[in-house]
């Protein structure tokens, strides 16, 4: 059996009040402890408040919980709590517990319009300072990358290679598998309506040009915010909690070089690598379905191709790939140097990277998407 | 039997038999032999890397051991039963080595976690002033209540993770290096605070350290972790005089010289380097 185990619930007896004063004397039994610590408080509000003694040596069990009520009881009675008699074994901590109140006060909490307002004026400036951040964390790694450019010893070539096995290699199966699955996708979605218009071969146009232009890169970029950026802002921001990166600068080294050029680095040249990836995996997906669905033999679809598809579609494709990698890259980094020690912090840092990242690459797409209608490239 | 956990008797409160604990290839305990007894501080101390958190952690079900027994308040620390381990989570305390507190939650909030556990029916005034109370036992000013674990500083944290560990009243407190990572008055008057509450809550320590000075002060018994065992159990000031090349070098090289004349457990026939006393807790 277990030690420890339960005792019985508290109870008061009413004794007869000692000679010469009123009021009945309180004999405590049972367990007054945080195990009934509820039961306890509500049997001391129903006590009589004037006893003439209280007697607490015949409990079974006492601990803080219980002498703490027992402070407040005598509080609010006015009794003398140094007249209790306790068992000689419960003095020492009867002794070490003082009497504490909550004495908070009440929890104001802002609604209403003016405060609704606040917040949002208070999440705009955070995002123009996320910003300022970011621009000027770019414009350092320009200088630095600058500055490495004429000192190539500063080229940390062990650890872009690594970066790029994590971040380029090792996510070609998934970009690969996406990619194919969206090319068929599109072909399907494209199919069930050109179909009615007898129109069935523009298929092949439609998930080219979609792929080349637009969901090759946007994919992959997508892809690698959610899996490298989060990523980053992990590893640095792991490094910045153990004050590794304050040993970097302390050793004399320079957190940008050691740690985001190579990252950067690896990003502007696996990104567009994986975007080709993408490129052929979506044109398979969309030749699949056509040959499996759509009655397209291969040939077919790719002699359409040849006929139909332009140069310009593949290079407003691949202009955007080491942009979307820039953003991907300057935001990881950044926001896990700028974890503040905690675990908490950590992960806030990463989850407002993945967002960010994946924000800002869909927003800069539709601008450029615009921008290319409008040059007619 | 039920056994009271308060009262004092002869069973003890930790029973371990023949504990092994193995790490792949490497055996760090083989056939470990340990009680406890209920109302004492025993300290464990061994080099590192001789198993002494391992060991922590298999009496508190935290790692399942290879072989061996545990007995903990009277249950089996290797049941996963969800009665025996609900029985040994409400007895037992633990401040590990750097507090372990939860970083998003303040320091009030962090006392409060283990009481909204296991005592839901709590009136949210009654948690807040048990966690006043045991932020205030453990030394702390009732403005830290407020404060997050990455505002205090290291001394202070153990003290919030004391705090934490002594809110539902255990009988039974592990302390994994109390003392390490703090200045010698901060240490001393760690060892001092375990000194009290030990006293005035009737609690059984099981402390790990490394600190001699923490040996000497504050010490009932020693238990000696090496080659894989439990060399031996005993007051400190007779182990001091075993014959184990480890012990030898442990308690009589120079820093143990310094805290065996600052302890006050002189060895006849040595002389001591001279401790500050100044800085010596109890």
């Amino acid at each position: 059996m277990p030690m420890g185990v339960a005792s019985t619930a508290p109870s008061i007896d009413l004794d007869a009040p000692t000679p010469g004063q009123d009021g009945p004397r309180l004999r405590l039994r049972g367990g007054w402890t945080l195990q009934y610590a509820l039961a306890v408080r509500d049997l001391l509000l129903e006590a009589p408040p004037q006893p003439s003694g209280v007697d607490v040596r015949q409990v079974e069990r006492l601990d803080s919980a219980g002498v703490l009520q027992l402070h407040h009881y005598a509080r609010h009675n006015g009794l003398d709590f140094e007249s209790f008699e306790f068992r000689p074994d419960h003095h020492a901590m009867v002794a070490a517990i003082e009497d504490v109140a909550d004495e908070r006060p009440k929890k104001k909490r802002e609604l209403g319009f003016a405060a609704a307002l606040g917040r949002l004026g208070f999440a705009v400036v955070d995002n123009a300072k996320e910003t300022v951040a970011l621009v000027s964390f770019l414009g350092e790694n320009i200088v630095k990358a600058e500055r490495m450019l004429r000192e190539p010893r500063r080229f940390r070539l062990t650890a872009t290679v690594f970066h790029m096995e994590q971040v380029g290699l090792d996510a070609v199966p998934l970009i690969a598998l996406l990619a194919y699955l969206v090319g068929a996708v599109i072909a399907f979605l494209g199919a069930s309506i050109l179909a009615d218009f007898g129109a069935t071969i523009y298929v092949v146009e439609l998930v080219s040009i979609a792929f080349l232009r637009e969901f090759g890169v946007l994919l992959t970029a997508i892809v690698l915010a959610g899996r490298t950026a989060s990523a980053f802002t992990a590893q640095i921001g792991a490094m910045v909690s153990r004050e590794e990166v304050d040993a970097i600068r302390t050793l004399g080294l320079d957190p940008i070089d050691l740690l985001v050029l190579p990252r950067l680095v690896a990003l502007l040249v696996t990104l567009p690598l994986l975007t080709f990836i993408a490129m052929v995996a979506g044109l398979l997906g969309g030749m699949s379905v056509g040959a499996f669905s759509l009655d397209i033999p291969p040939q077919a679809y790719l002699a359409r191709m040849q006929a139909t598809m332009e140069l310009r579609h593949f290079l407003v494709g691949m202009s955007k790939a080491p942009i979307f990698a820039l953003i991907i890259g300057l935001i990881g980094c950044l926001e896990g140097l700028q974890v503040e020690g905690t675990a908490q912090s950590v992960g806030e840092r990463t989850t407002s990277s993945v967002v960010q990242a994946i924000s800002l690459v869909i927003v800069l797409d539709a601008i450029a998407a615009i921008w290319f209608m409008h040059m007619g490239w | 039997m039920p056994k009271d956990a308060t009262t004092i008797d002869d069973e003890p409160i930790i029973r371990v038999r023949g504990l092994v604990n193995r790490f792949g290839e490497q055996v760090v305990h083989d056939g470990v032999d340990l009680d406890v007894r209920a109302g004492e501080i025993l300290g464990v101390v061994g080099g590192s890397g001789t198993g002494k958190s391992v060991l922590m952690r298999s009496i508190l079900g935290l790692r399942t051991p290879d072989a061996g027994e545990i007995e903990v308040l009277g249950v089996d620390a290797r049941s996963q039963a969800p009665d025996d381990r609900l029985h040994i989570e409400r007895n037992t305390g633990v401040l590990f080595q750097d507090g372990a507190l939860f970083s998003s939650l303040t320091v009030g909030e962090n006392v409060q976690v283990p009481l909204k556990e296991h005592h839901a029916e709590l009136l949210d005034s009654m948690r807040y002033e048990l966690a006043l109370l045991k932020v205030k036992l453990a030394g702390l000013p009732a403005d830290a209540l407020d404060k997050l674990p990455s505002q205090l500083s290291g001394g202070m944290r153990k003290r919030a993770g004391l705090a934490r560990a002594l809110a539902l009243d255990p009988p039974l407190l592990f302390l994994d290096e109390p003392t390490a990572g703090l200045d010698p008055i901060g240490a001393a008057a760690f060892d001092h605070l375990t000194r009290t509450l030990q006293q005035a809550l009737g609690l059984t320590v099981f402390l790990i350290t490394h600190d001699l000075d923490t040996l000497y002060a504050i010490c009932d018994r020693v238990a000696v972790l090496a080659d894989r065992k439990v060399i031996a159990v005993a007051p400190v000031a007779e182990l001091e005089r075993l014959d184990h090349p480890w012990v030898q070098a442990y308690f009589n090289g120079p820093r143990g010289r310094a805290a065996r004349v600052s302890g006050g457990h002189e060895a006849p026939g040595r002389i001591g380097l001279a401790g500050d006393p100044s800085i010596q807790g109890s």
